[in-house]
């Protein structure tokens, strides 16, 4: 096959079933190989998830984690998007902010998570308020960039239309820079999937995360575990799957023309 | 919508738009860089005036300060005997490309200035105007999905759409392969007799200058001074082999320094 050939429709699944074939083929020989009694093979797991999906329990965490990290996400979309664009629209504004952000910014939440539990208590707060954290700052970073790469050409246009400031950060500004704005947005919610885990494992006792430490403290099942972490890659796929749709919205589209 | 036309006479004696001891300083990194030297111009209503000059002397510069967007340095610009103290919806400028929102379908774009009409109206409006630049077809269409003649027809609507008295056109055909513009000058010269605003166009393409315009304003090279403003004495349609055509084309050759021979 010659490297520019366009892919043929079932090349485009046969191989990536492959790779993950023998990925699965590898785990389990290791399994068997290695003798171990700790780590569980592919079918133990598969196993696993059938006996979490059987149990009501599964599916309340499931609720309980989406529903953490859609008030935590929701909070950092509203807070961030307005208070980012007015960083962004007021220069003297973000270059007083942006030291602090600078500095906050690469603080990871799970560092968070002590001072979380002196605000918060062990709890939902302090779980949502690490997801809030975590979303905030790729929103509030795409914001600025965003509203300060939009092209002099459609402000000056706004402006001889007669809009005033206002007007022109609603009908121009934000518009113009959705599209930067919706990718620190979908990057945001990645994390927000990243941290709810995190925090379900020391703030709470509900929901993914807790499903995998529980599992492990209360009789070792790894193969629950596993499983456990499984469930978690496919939902967070599904959101970000989901999230890329709004790509889509033809209102959009043209900024993600030559984007991947 | 005609009681601007109505208080202001279209006389002689009271041009549309007038340029007096206009100059702009740039201040580049501290060094000041004139650009703009005592610009002296009358434009009369429902004039068409195109400006030539060579590349980087301020034509753009020039168009900026009677548009409203740059404070000139000393001198004045006045529409209608009113100083310009910034942009206003009462003259719009086109840019040469990029200048409608591709967050807007045609539709949108054109009704942009519209927000203060009834709904009714604006939708009569952009109905009108999709019409005039011969959109029609592609009112929902995003700018993404047109060809770059169709967006800067659509550029030309949405100005038209707010009922200016003034269009600034900067280089608007300068990106449109050289059929496309030919057929874009036609165009806009069918718009120009129908709605008859008054036109103030930069162009660096000699051919367009004489196709289009009443008057071709020249500027010198930098610091940008008048040259020469050439009357071109020609009724439209203009037979661009006519003798006439060719003298006004070589003298305007000659005044911005080509030789007749390559």
């Amino acid at each position: 096959m010659s490297s520019l050939a366009q892919p043929r429709a079932w090349e485009r699944f046969f191989w990536p079933v492959v790779a993950a074939a023998l990925l699965l083929a590898i785990w389990h020989f290791s399994v068997v190989w290695t003798a171990t009694k700790v780590f569980p093979s592919p079918l133990s797991v598969e196993k696993g998830i059938a006996e979490l999906a059987s149990k009501h329990v599964l599916w309340a965490d499931i609720v309980d984690s989406l529903r953490r990290v859609a008030i935590g996400f929701g909070l950092a979309v509203i807070i961030g998007i307005p208070f980012g664009l007015w960083l962004g629209w007021i220069p003297a504004a973000n270059q007083t902010v942006n030291p602090l952000i600078q500095l906050l910014r690469p603080i990871s939440p799970i560092a968070w998570i002590p001072v979380a539990i002196i605000f918060f208590g062990v709890g939902d707060h302090a779980a949502i308020f690490l997801i809030f954290l975590g979303a905030l700052f790729p929103i509030l970073v795409a914001c600025v960039s965003g509203v300060s790469s939009v092209p002099p050409i459609f402000r000056n246009a706004g402006r001889n239309f007669g809009l005033s400031k206002s007007q022109l950060l609603a009908r121009v500004v934000f518009p113009a820079a959705l599209p930067q704005i919706l990718i620190g947005a979908r990057i945001a919610l990645g994390i927000a999937w990243l941290v709810v885990v995190a925090a379900e494992m020391i703030a709470v006792d509900s929901g993914l995360g807790y499903l995998v430490i529980d599992s492990r403290n209360s009789g070792k099942r790894y193969d629950l575990v596993v499983a456990a972490m499984l469930i978690i890659g496919i939902i967070g796929l599904a959101l970000d799957f989901g999230f890329r749709r709004m790509e889509k919205v033809k209102s959009v589209r043209w900024g993600f023309r030559n984007a991947s | 919508m005609l009681q601007a036309e109505d208080t202001v006479p279209d006389t002689r004696s009271a041009p549309k738009l007038r340029a007096e001891h206009l100059g702009v300083v740039y201040d580049r990194d501290g060094q000041l860089l004139p650009v703009l030297e005592d610009i002296n111009l009358d434009v009369q209503n429902g004039e068409f005036v195109c400006l030539v000059g060579p590349s980087g002397c301020g034509k753009s510069t020039l168009l900026n300060a009677m548009a409203g967007f740059l404070s000139p340095t000393s001198g004045s610009v006045s529409i209608d005997g009113e100083i310009v103290m910034g942009p206003d919806p009462r003259r719009i400028l086109v840019f040469q490309e990029r200048g409608v929102f591709p967050w807007l379908t045609v539709e949108g774009n054109i009704g942009f200035g519209l927000s203060k009409l009834s709904r009714a109206e604006r939708t009569q409006r952009i109905a009108h105007y999709v019409k005039t630049v011969r959109l029609e077809g592609f009112e929902n269409s995003y700018p993404s999905d047109l060809s770059g003649g169709m967006k800067q027809r659509l550029q030309v609507a949405r100005a038209l759409a707010v009922n200016p008295d003034i269009l600034f056109l900067d280089e608007p055909f300068g990106a449109l392969d050289s059929i496309t513009r030919v057929i874009m000058r036609g165009e806009l010269l069918r718009i120009w007799q129908t709605e008859r605003r008054t036109i103030f166009f930069v162009t660096h393409d000699i051919d367009e200058a004489v196709q289009l315009a009443d008057r071709v304003v020249v500027l010198s090279s930098r610091p940008a001074q008048i040259k020469d403003i050439l009357t071109i004495d020609l009724p439209h349609p203009r037979n661009i082999s006519s003798s006439r055509y060719l003298e006004l084309r070589d003298e305007l050759l000659k005044q911005i320094g080509l030789a007749y021979e390559i």
